[in-house]
């Protein structure tokens, strides 16, 4: 394909992405699964994209997401209540300790920039470890970034363990898709400079890579702290498509669901975690739904079906994906047109397949 | 005084439920290099194994707890066979992630198996009641779990020093591919390991829900964890440097749990010690110093 032809073809696809969400926003859809699903996997793509950019860019083998989120989730919702507000938020804390509120975009910046000062704290003693002590250093600080927060003694600024509600949401949906397209593209830019360059020797080979002349550290540091601020942003995201943000909902289960959504996507691939991610979100919500009510197939009734039911076998596909088709969606490579247009000409390889076997008999 | 009596003893006694499961994880990791994440939900699903089993009339209590103890054995044996055996060849992050889905489809199914609610534990003669030591009232539970946990880790000490499968487990947990090639049937160990853990965790998971007498779905996430913090304390891959972190983090916590002003925190604290440990001491109290092959 050529140059121009692709850069049209994308710009109609995003064109009609656009026309699309546009729609749904204006039509009684927007209160629908689907409109619901769409919110969620933009916020889950950029948080699924951020932790790529750690676990799968640069080796680093962080299950810290839902610590990070959950700082951004939290700096958000403190910042933004409004004053009137407060009493009744912080109603056993005699309306908490902040007494201003300031306004949206700057709050998530300033979310995302306090997720980034953590992980800088949190990095320095963490990035010396290696591979799974990493792993498990940096789940343990989101355990203590999420005790901390319903500590008592910190109530009257982080409201203990009761939730935090009543911050301005977005009123449009295509806000999540845009502030996540935006800090998606910076990801992006990131990976395909020097810098990116960089995180990708670190992946292949640490010693490799130091030897090449890479500061290992700053560059480690780099990455985990532009990742959290991402995480960071998230987070507010999600306190805001929630509309009430509440500590206990951050568990490693969190982490998890997020590590397996990169993992579904395939390690090393933007594009597959963003696919990956609304098809997480989308059947886990949405298209498995059915599974959790009884089912009638004319007067038999369809086994096992109840209130669960569709978890088990999500997690079953999972894990089938995780034994079986280790690339996921797309392995390392990334979305493009060439690559589609490959697939139609040849889907699953199956024509040069028959091909070559014609070839061995033709020998033979 | 009858105080702090009381916190030491349940300090003992929670302390000795995570050194069983402790010991799981660090042997799996000396075996394997892998974090078994869903060792926490086994603890988790042995505790619903009983629940169930003995609600089974005409069921005796003790059929009932070997029965569990031969299901959760099972259970971490198949867990191995399915989901790890395959990856055996694939990066060290594959097991990892495979582990962390385990665990997931473990909680879910527990959930949907469940109905979600938390479940009373059924109330086991003789070791529910309560005894009265150094003027304190506790339960039986308290006294017998340190007993128990002192005699099943000398036992385990023995198996490993003296029979020929423990052997061949040291010699696994040294080299892997060297011992493979000195004939050693590596997935015979491997299965060995899971089955030992797993009794280990059965007999854990009885203890402590006899303690708190409530299973819930998530339970088994936090003293995961709080086991593996005590495995890495003590060196992973050291059954004794797991057994002393153990006894190290279940004190540490009941004494802070004892002051409000920070009991909140006590859960914070465990992970607390483990950055504090991976930074001075990598290894551990007792671990082997590894070197990085270039």
């Amino acid at each position: 394909m050529k140059k121009n032809t692709k850069i049209i073809a994308s710009l109609i696809l995003a064109a009609a992405l656009l026309g699309l969400l546009i729609f749904i926003d204006n039509s009684e859809l927007k209160s629908s699964m689907l409109s619901t699903c769409l919110q969620k996997g933009a916020i889950y793509a950029l948080v699924a994209v951020s932790m790529n950019l750690l676990n799968g860019f640069t080796g680093l083998f962080s299950l810290g997401q839902a610590g990070f989120m959950l700082i951004g989730a939290y700096t958000y919702a403190i910042l933004t209540i409004p004053v009137a507000s407060r009493a009744s938020v912080y109603q056993y804390f005699d309306g908490g300790v902040v007494q201003f509120a300031i306004p949206v975009l700057p709050a998530i910046l300033i979310a995302g920039l306090m997720a980034a000062v953590f992980a800088a704290l949190i990095g320095l003693p963490v990035l010396k470890l290696k591979s799974d002590y990493l792993a498990i250093a940096t789940l343990g600080f989101a355990e203590i970034i999420r005790a901390v927060i319903q500590w008592q003694q910190v109530a009257p600024l982080t409201n203990g363990s009761n939730m935090l509600r009543a911050f301005p949401t977005y009123s449009s949906i295509l806000f999540p898709f845009i502030i996540s397209g935006i800090c998606i593209a910076a990801i992006i830019l990131l990976i395909r400079s020097s810098y990116g360059r960089a995180f990708k020797a670190i992946r292949e080979d640490e010693i490799a890579a130091e030897a090449m002349g890479i500061n290992m550290f700053k560059h480690k540091m780099m990455s985990f702290v532009i990742s959290s601020f991402f995480a960071g942003v998230g987070g507010a995201l999600l306190a805001m498509f929630q509309s009430s943000v509440q500590a206990k909902g951050f568990t490693s289960a969190m982490t998890y669901e997020i590590l397996l959504i990169v993992v579904i996507g395939g390690i090393g691939s933007i594009t597959g975690s963003i696919i990956a991610s609304f098809l997480f979100v989308s059947s886990m919500e949405w298209w498995l739904r059915f599974l959790d009510e009884t089912q009638f197939i004319g007067d038999f009734e369809v086994p096992l079906l109840g209130t669960g039911f569709r978890m088990v076998v999500f997690s079953v596909v999972i894990m089938i994906i995780v034994l079986f088709w280790r690339r996921g969606i797309m392995g390392n490579k990334e979305f493009s047109w060439d690559g589609i247009f490959k697939f139609f000409k040849d889907p699953f390889g199956i024509v040069s397949k028959i091909k070559a076997k014609g070839a061995v008999k033709k020998n033979g | 005084m009858s105080n702090y009596v009381q916190l030491l003893l349940s300090g003992i006694a929670v302390g000795s439920l995570y050194a069983l499961i402790a010991i799981g994880y660090t042997m799996v990791y000396g075996i394997l290099r892998l974090i078994n994440f869903a060792h926490g939900d086994m603890f988790m699903m042995a505790g619903f194994f009983l629940i169930y089993i003995a609600a089974i009339p005409n069921m005796p209590i003790w059929g009932a707890l070997l029965l569990t103890i031969a299901l959760t054995v099972l259970l971490g044996f198949l867990i191995e066979r399915c989901a790890y055996k395959p990856l055996r060849s694939a990066p060290r992050m594959s097991v990892m992630i495979s582990a962390i889905g385990v665990s997931y489809l473990l909680q879910n199914f527990a959930t949907y198996f469940t109905g979600g609610l938390a479940q009373a534990y059924p109330a086991i003669p003789l070791i529910s009641n309560k005894i009265e030591i150094f003027g304190v009232s506790t339960k039986l539970i308290t006294v017998i779990t340190p007993i128990l946990t002192i005699i099943l880790v000398v036992a385990l000490v023995l198996f490993i020093k003296y029979t020929k499968i423990g052997m061949a487990m040291r010699a696994v947990s040294k080299d892997f591919e060297t011992s493979q090639l000195m004939g050693i049937k590596i997935n015979r160990v491997i299965s060995m390991t899971f089955i030992i853990g797993s009794f280990l965790a059965a007999i854990g998971s009885i203890m402590y829900f006899s303690y708190y007498e409530q299973v819930s779905p998530t339970i088994g996430a936090m003293p995961g964890l709080k086991a593996f913090v005590a495995a890495v304390f003590g060196g992973i891959g050291s059954i004794p440097g797991a057994v002393i972190g153990a006894y190290l983090i279940g004190i540490c916590e009941n004494i802070i749990k004892s002051f409000p002003a920070i009991a909140d925190l006590s859960n914070a604290f465990t992970f607390v010690l483990l950055i504090i440990i991976l930074i001075l001491k990598p290894n551990g109290l007792f671990g082997e110093k590894l070197s990085e092959k270039v």
